[in-house]
């Protein structure tokens, strides 16, 4: 008797402090904020594990693209016949990707440099038109701008044709926002105080903007090389339209086309190179720039500012 | 009345500082900073502007009768919609033509909806919890939440290409669940066979953290002082994020929504990468599929034509919005 008395007395206070603790927890004003911490935690898996596995499949031993079969294993590397670098196609598409990248960097950073210096320094109708240019290359849908590249570089400019050079040239149009955006930020919050003295102690306006500006610009023109750079091994709609056969496929189309149609992994090692050389050029462009702009102080973020700014 | 004066205004305080700019040794010559704008002036001219004139050369010219090759015709005065009205009526079934494009736009706009919607709905919180709750490891989340930015979006769908695989991981953790009752349970559904979920999936992963950083911008700038007096006036948490942060966030939320569904109008290769059927594409794949055959390149221009039409508004939206950012810098 005294057993069954006994459960209802001993459940009521198992009961009692579990709901009093539950509803204390939520009237509780400074209480941890335990479901956004999961809900932000669980996106962060769920954005970054997919990309560890596909990295992870770059390394297996096996055939299968769905799961990765250990040991880790160069396989799809560089030993096997379809592996990346044994194939010449997708070899000369590594080269391909990192031509692209420079020539558009050593385009569109000189060509943006000027022109934020001069949309910040002498604001006319003029240089607003331009840049409401600039912007709208940066929003348009890159299938718009593709076709129509593709077009003119087809029909028009046929002296050009496609090929590398109008892929160098189409990127450049859609990448020249970044220099664009970064430095005209960089010239704002100069001001204009320091040309003006340079050039009030006597400094022509060539020796101003080179002695004192330039120097001051540097690690914004860095920053903006670093983007341009990345951005450009990622982009593959523009150079897919404006390729002209395999030889013109940079590393990306070339992921674009193999990936649902690829019996081996050596997508994945194509996708992992491609990762890879951004991360690397983004990871040194980040220390570098940390380096070179040590003396101005909360300038160290300027990478994350401009993934902001978007 | 009020912007004539002030316009005249401007003007006369500009000369003044010209004036006293050339006062103190500092002036151009001329022509000094026209030559630094000319490059981008010429270069935007060359090949942005007479690019989109192209499009409409070719949207508006005819076909060649022979090799059907189009043909563009550069003279306005000769532009003809007749291709125009062509594709018009392939979307909305008119001029006794079937609707063919009909089912791809409506899709489109369900499917940019849904994943913008979705892209809210999870980023919100996301963004929230990194602006308002992440304390000292307030760095470290943002770099998290900026990492995708590195990594390519070919690589981010490829990742789920593998996983979605019939042998892939999702099957086997799904057949390892105790979920038998579900017919997606299976261990060997066919994740990428065209399914519109899927696609939409995909899109979401995609463009996600285009849409969390606007938010967090947008919420790291609301003072605490502002929701410490909501509670101090009485209002309890949910009244204090409804009535004053939801408000404030208001323009991270259009910047978000705007900077997510302009490439999603565009978007063919996500429909490409997780589904590669007829039955889930969308206006991107309209266009995408027309650039490969050189007879139907200008019906692919028409459509972007209409695709350029519906994004006029979030385009113009998003550039005011910028310009007036950058006229109060």
């Amino acid at each position: 008797m005294s057993a069954a008395i006994a459960p209802p007395v001993g459940e009521a206070p198992a009961i009692a402090p579990t709901r009093r603790r539950r509803s204390r927890y939520f009237r509780n004003p400074w209480r941890k904020p335990l479901i956004l911490k999961s809900i932000t935690l669980a996106y962060l898996c769920w954005s970054i594990l997919p990309v560890v596995v596909a990295i992870l499949i770059s390394f297996t031993s096996g055939r299968s693209r769905a799961i990765f079969q250990p040991p880790l294993s160069l396989r799809w590397w560089i030993h096997d016949d379809l592996s990346v670098w044994k194939n010449s196609e997708y070899r000369n598409a590594i080269f391909h990707t990192v031509r692209l990248g420079l020539s558009v960097v050593a385009i569109t950073v000189p060509i943006g440099t000027m022109f934020a210096l001069a949309m910040s320094r002498w604001r006319s109708r003029g240089t607003g038109a331009v840049n409401f240019f600039v912007l709208l290359a940066f929003v348009v849908p890159e299938l718009i701008l593709g076709l129509a590249l593709l077009i003119t570089f087809s029909q028009l400019f046929t002296f050009i044709g496609l090929g590398t050079r109008a892929q160098i040239l189409g990127v450049a149009t859609f990448q020249i926002s970044y220099p664009v955006i970064i430095i005209r930020s960089r010239l704002i919050s100069i001001g204009k105080q320091f040309e003006e003295a340079a050039m009030d102690l006597g400094a022509s306006p060539v020796q101003s903007l080179r002695r004192v500006l330039l120097p001051m610009l540097y690690p914004a023109i860095f920053v903006s090389a670093v983007l341009v750079f990345a951005d450009t091994i990622d982009e593959f709609v523009i150079v897919r339209y404006l390729s002209l056969g395999a030889g013109t496929e940079p590393l990306s189309v070339k992921v674009y086309t193999a990936a649902r149609g690829s019996p081996v992994p050596s997508v994945n090692v194509m996708a992992t190179i491609m990762l890879m050389t951004t991360l690397l050029v983004v990871g040194g462009g980040g220390l570098a720039y940390k380096r070179l702009a040590k003396q101005e102080k909360g300038e160290a973020s300027a990478v994350q500012e401009f993934a902001l700014q978007i | 009345m009020s912007e004539r004066t002030t316009r005249a205004h401007r003007r006369r305080r500009k000369r003044q500082q010209r004036l006293r700019l050339k006062e103190e040794g500092v002036w151009y010559p001329r022509g000094f900073w026209p030559a630094f704008a000319a490059p981008a002036t010429i270069w935007m001219a060359l090949l942005f502007v007479t690019p989109f004139y192209a499009v409409f050369a070719v949207a508006m010219g005819t076909v060649d009768p022979i090799f059907r090759n189009p043909v563009p015709v550069w003279q306005p005065w000769y532009w003809d919609t007749s291709q125009i009205v062509e594709v018009f009526g392939k979307i909305f079934g008119t001029g006794g033509q079937p609707a063919i494009f009909a089912p791809a736009f409506i899709r489109t706009f369900e499917n940019v909806f849904a994943a913008s919607a979705l892209c809210l709905i999870l980023g919100y919180p996301v963004a929230y919890f990194v602006a308002r709750h992440s304390g000292k490891r307030k760095n470290l989340f943002r770099l998290l939440l900026i990492a995708p930015f590195w990594i390519s979006y070919m690589m981010r769908m490829l990742a789920w290409v593998n996983i979605l695989q019939p042998d892939g991981y999702l099957n086997m953790i799904l057949a390892w669940l105790p979920l038998d009752f579900l017919p997606i349970a299976n261990g060997h559904y066919g994740w990428l066979e065209g399914h519109q979920a899927t696609v939409v999936f995909g899109i979401v992963y995609g463009y996600i953290p285009y849409m969390i950083l606007p938010l967090f911008a947008g919420l790291d700038r609301i003072p605490q002082s502002l929701l410490e007096a909501s509670r101090d006036l009485g209002a309890s948490a949910p009244r204090t994020f409804f009535r004053v942060t939801l408000p404030l966030s208001k323009p991270g939320i259009l910047a978000g929504l705007v900077i997510v569904t302009l490439p999603m109008f565009g978007d063919y290769y996500t429909n490409n990468l997780l589904s590669r059927r007829p039955t889930t594409s969308m206006i991107g794949n309209l266009i995408d599929n027309n650039v490969g055959v050189p007879s139907r390149v200008s019906e692919a221009a028409v459509l972007v034509l209409f695709l350029a039409v519906i994004l006029i508004v979030p385009m113009s939206y998003y550039l005011r919005t910028t310009s007036r950012q950058e006229a109060s810098d």
